[in-house]
């Protein structure tokens, strides 16, 4: 390994952390598997590197030994140096004294790094002390200073409070505060945001900031959403195979990548700023490290790879330019990866969306789920609107992407909407009929033309079961012979991309990708008309994530499906639907094409997550004005008159008392803003 | 991307399936893969055919006496020796595996059967189907087996050792249907069963096509224990009388009767203890074997361990 360090600027000695040939092996039943193959990473003093790639690629092990968090299987070899002080080998009492002090680390589990027992000021406190001479009343003083620094509202109050008391986002707020306590040199962050909303990440990638303002702390951020690094990093380094195969300045690395896995990578991300661009997504999977021949790892994978890719290439820089490191023997031009051609829509689906017929059509749908208490006698003492007003409208050939953050109440919708019976209030018509009146044996017939694809294509798929009987299952279930299936299921195979002679595999035989092909080849089977999508790609790496996205979108040209595409992640939806549909707290707030709800949302809470979603492009991060939301969703056990969104609007912030009571006693209706936009909101501009 | 813009249909010339093979056929073929099922299930047949086909070799069958030949050491008249009243050990082990084979067998198959059935209903359906099924359960679970077998067996005795398996099986299925219960119940929430739900697929096909091959593993490891269990209680329940009574015998009367003697006369001892012996652990193979073959994740680490070791790298490459 002569690769030169990735910064060849500073020395070891004088960054805030360097790792140096950093390698990391695992033991396995079939003897060791690696993990991190030789990182060289330089992280200057108050300096931002982002550290991406995808599952597997070896990215937070390398957080984890740096900070000496690795289980006792795992060997490590290589050197990381904080401020010049050796931290691997280290004892285990000379790592805890520099473990917060010097370097803290930040986890995507907060949960992980709170005790549940103690309070949180506590455990502040706590920490303030192990590394500071300070009295307890000062530590605790400390503790609700550092609250109030990451924002987390009344600190003094909730410094008494337990893990369990605090949101999602409040705790990764704590463990912040936690990890800034010491003052530390370096902050690890691995994938903070990952296990949060939207609106939320927003706010912690805020919290993150200012902490790094306040202490001038160097900052390591490991995250697989190139969005985040973007917005975040100064440097980025990219991972592929447990190595670094790519490290730039940010602006340098996404206007000009140079090592096509990064090219790839760029290219399948979905953007929310920009819808029609097709996806070009990179063939394959990532490899087995178990089984590296010792060429360049990419090489199965790169439209490029040639004999010349026979070793394992160094990362280097072209000519004098020391800070855009690739490593790759090519110099790939544009052009890379095939656009994928997605065909034309089938005749039907061209005509206006007034004349074609509904697939779905929800109005006012309310699901209620009550809340129990006492084990000995269960009574009821209240209810939870999980669903409390939805509409949706899906017409043939048409995708409806329905968004919302956790607890939103999608899923339970969707649930709703597919057991095809009466709903507890609202209406729902799929295909002209209504669910309501619906006789069991219609309703049997209907569910043919309704299929649903899920989100964990592990979990989803039978594992006992080879391929070719789950994808035969609906088929039987709507009455067709085994051989009329068994005949339907190599077209099947092959329409979604695998082969027709992996009928006889289990799931367990594919990757992550194919197995959610399985479930959509399951899904088309019954060749339904309205395919309903629970987030279908999130459980999928970006590289993946695409090559499905684009046979879903060619499906549906092919076919003349109706989706509803359900996703938190609003750059997908962008990419995918045609209209799109937000909840907040088991309400519609805002319906439209998708194109202008981007472009012009009208409700207050869509405004605010829309400026909330990453894009993965630096300049535009940087030039992003933030609509950053306050507190999280109250709880929905609380039925509201008025408006849900009250608590947290910017827009009702700013009203006069007047209007403010129009907010609190009236529930703010659909209104119609122009075209085919549609917003609950008293008071959105039209 | 050059498929056809149509969904397929199916296309009468493909419909004899060359791919699909069912879940069956896979597990046929991963069973007779397997070196301990195979081993198993040959030596559970060459039992079968010892048991049924044996007592033919021999003119002595196990109610004769020979007087000439009490406590006689094998020899080339009585092949593995007679007893204290000179009958003739062959017969009579073979007689007793012929019983404790059926008994065995019988009785953990019956009993996983119904505990399966009982338990998957219950836990699929839940509501007043569960409630009703619990009570049934812990209400037998709380009845004194071994008494009520005590009681009833000598009622039934004209009607055969049948009677004797159905009453087994009844008193031994409970504890194996509550876990089977317990599992059903988290089965169900998982997603690939609320997908059968959402195609329509119905209930008792999605107990036999999902739930049930997903308890499997632990219906087979605990009908292999029943095996065993059932010659054991039957064992017991013959000494003290109930269950098999002489002239009948079992394997399991006679290790009773034997092993007073397996230190001075051992072949009144040996013979029966060590048909049972290798009868349950036959049984153990095959289960073992069985539970490997119906679980494609678990060969395939052992199956494919060998190549991957020499550094084929293509087998995963080409998928
Ligand atoms: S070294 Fe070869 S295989 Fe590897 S990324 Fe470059 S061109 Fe592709
Ligand atoms: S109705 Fe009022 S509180 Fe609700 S979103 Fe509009 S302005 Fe905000």
């Amino acid at each position: 390994m002569t690769a030169p360090p990735a910064d060849a600027v500073t020395p070891a000695r004088t960054a805030a952390l360097a790792v140096r040939d950093l390698h990391v092996d695992f033991d396995g039943p079939e003897g060791p598997v690696p993990a991190v193959r030789g990182v060289d990473l330089t992280l200057n003093p108050g300096e931002v590197l982002g550290l991406v790639g995808e599952s597997g690629s070896g990215k937070s092990t390398v957080a984890l030994a740096a900070m000496g968090l690795l289980p006792r299987t795992a060997r490590v070899r290589g050197s990381v140096l904080a401020g010049g002080t050796e931290l691997l080998g280290a004892g285990e009492k000379a790592l805890s004294r520099l473990r917060g002090s010097r370097v803290a680390m930040v986890f995507q589990d907060p949960l992980s790094a709170l005790t549940p027992v103690h309070r949180i000021g506590d455990q502040i406190a706590e920490a303030v002390r192990v590394h500071q001479d300070v009295t307890r009343e000062q530590a605790r003083r400390r503790a609700v200073e550092l609250l109030d620094l990451v924002g987390i509202p009344d600190p003094a109050r909730r410094a008494r409070a337990y893990p369990h008391e605090f949101s999602g986002g409040m705790r990764q707020r704590a463990v912040i505060a936690m990890a800034v306590a010491n003052d530390p040199d370096v902050i690890l962050a691995d994938e903070p945001t990952t296990a949060l909303d939207v609106t939320v990440q927003a706010q912690i990638l805020d919290v993150l900031r200012t902490a790094r303002r306040e202490t001038g702390a160097a900052l390591l951020l490991v995250s697989h959403d190139l969005g985040v690094i973007a917005g975040m990093a100064d440097r980025v380094a990219v991972m592929y195979a447990g190595r670094v195969v790519e490290s730039a300045p940010v602006d340098a690395l996404f206007a000009a990548p140079r090592m096509p896995y990064t090219i790839g990578l760029l290219g399948a991300v979905p953007r929310p700023d920009t819808g029609g661009r097709p996806l070009t997504p990179v063939p394959g999977s990532p490899p087995d490290l178990r089984k590296l021949s010792g060429g360049c790892p990419f090489a199965p994978r790169c439209p490029l790879a040639d004999d010349a890719c026979g070793d394992e290439p160094a990362l280097t820089g072209t000519g004098d330019d020391h800070d855009h490191l690739a490593a790759c023997v090519k110099t790939p031009g544009p052009g890379l990866y095939p656009v994928p051609e997605i065909p034309p829509a089938t005749a039907g689906a061209e005509a206006p969306r007034s004349e074609r017929p509904a697939v779905l059509r929800v109005q006012g749908l309310a699901k209620t789920f009550p809340v129990f208490k006492g084990t000995a006698f269960r009574r009821r003492v209240g209810s939870v609107y999980a669903v409390d007003g939805i509409d949706l409208d899906i017409r043939r050939g048409e995708t409806l992407g329905l968004v919302g953050e956790s607890g939103s109440g999608k899923s339970t919708a969707l649930m709703e909407i597919l057991r095809l019976a009466a709903p507890e209030a609202g209406e729902v018509e799929i295909l002209g009929r209504s669910a309501a009146g619906l006789t069991k044996r219609q309703a049997h017939a209907l569910r043919g033309s309704v299929q649903i694809v899920f989100q964990d294509p592990m979990a989803s798929l039978d594992p006992r079961m080879p391929v070719g009987e789950i994808v035969a299952e609906p088929l039987r279930a709507q009455g067709h012979g085994r051989a009329d299936a068994a005949g339907r299921i190599p077209r099947l195979l092959e329409l979604v991309g695998l082969e027709a002679a992996h009928a006889d595999r289990f799931p367990h035989e594919f990757s992550g990708g194919q197995r959610q092909r399985i479930g959509i080849a399951r899904a088309l089977a019954v060749e339904p008309e309205l395919l309903v999508l629970d987030e279908p790609v999130s459980a999928l790496d970006v590289s993946v994530q695409a090559g499905v996205l684009n046979l879903l979108q060619r499906l549906k040209r092919e076919l003349g499906l109706a989706y509803l595409f359900v996703s938190h992640d609003l750059a997908v939806v962008r990419h995918i639907a045609d209209r799109v549909s937000v909840m907040y707290l088991g309400r519609t707030v805002e319906s439209g094409p998708v194109e202008e709800v981007f472009a012009r949302p009208r409700h207050p809470y869509t405004q605010a997550l829309l400026s909330a979603v990453p894009v993965p492009d630096p300049s535009r991060e940087r030039a992003r004005e933030r609509i950053l939301l306050a507190g999280d969703p109250p709880s929905p056990a609380v039925r509201d008159e008025g408006c849900r969104f009250r608590g947290r609007c910017p827009l009702y912030a700013a009203l006069g008392d007047a209007e403010r009571s129009r907010c609190e006693g009236v529930r703010p209706a659909p209104r119609s803003l122009g075209g085919d936009q549609v917003a609950a909101c008293h008071f959105a501009a039209g | 991307m050059t498929t056809t813009a149509t969904v397929p249909t199916a296309d009468p010339a493909a419909s004899a399936p060359p791919a699909a093979r069912g879940r069956g056929r896979v597990a046929l073929r991963r069973f007779a893969a397997n070196r301990n099922a195979l081993t198993g299930a040959v030596v559970l047949l060459l039992l079968f055919l010892l048991a049924f086909a044996g007592p033919y070799l021999t003119p002595w069958s196990h109610t004769d006496i020979d007087y000439s030949a009490l406590r006689e050491a094998p020899s080339a008249d009585h092949w593995w020796g007679t007893n204290r009243i000179g009958q003739d050990v062959y017969a009579q082990v073979l007689h007793g595996l012929q019983k404790s084979l059926l008994i065995g067998l019988l009785t953990a198959l019956t009993a996983t059967v119904l505990a399966s059935v009982v338990g998957a209903c219950a836990g699929y359906f839940g509501g007043w189907t569960d409630r009703i099924m619990t009570f049934f359960i812990d209400l037998l679970l709380v009845f004194p087996a071994f008494l009520i077998i005590a009681i009833v067996s000598p009622r039934l005795r004209e009607r055969g050792w049948i009677v004797f398996v159905g009453l087994l099986a009844v008193f031994g299925w409970m504890i194996t249907a509550r876990v089977v219960r317990s599992m059903t119940r988290s089965l169900k929430e998982r997603e690939f069963v609320r997908a059968a739900q959402l195609m329509g697929v119905h209930p008792l096909r999605i107990i036999a096509r999902h739930i049930l091959p997903n308890v499997s593993s632990f219906l087979i490891v605990d009908a292999t224990i029943a095996v065993g269990g059932a010659v054991m209680s039957e064992t017991g329940l013959s000494y003290f009388g109930f269950g098999v009574q002489p002239p009948d015998v079992s394997l399991g009367t006679l290790i009773a009767d034997g092993s007073d003697a397996a230190l001075t006369y051992p072949w009144m001892f040996f013979f029966a203890a060590g048909l049972l012996v290798v009868f349950v652990l036959a049984v153990n193979f095959l289960g073992d074997g069985l539970r490997d073959a119906l679980d494609p994740t678990s060969g395939h680490h052992r199956t494919r361990r060998r190549p991957r070791r020499k550094g084929t790298t293509h087998d995963r490459a080409a998928r």
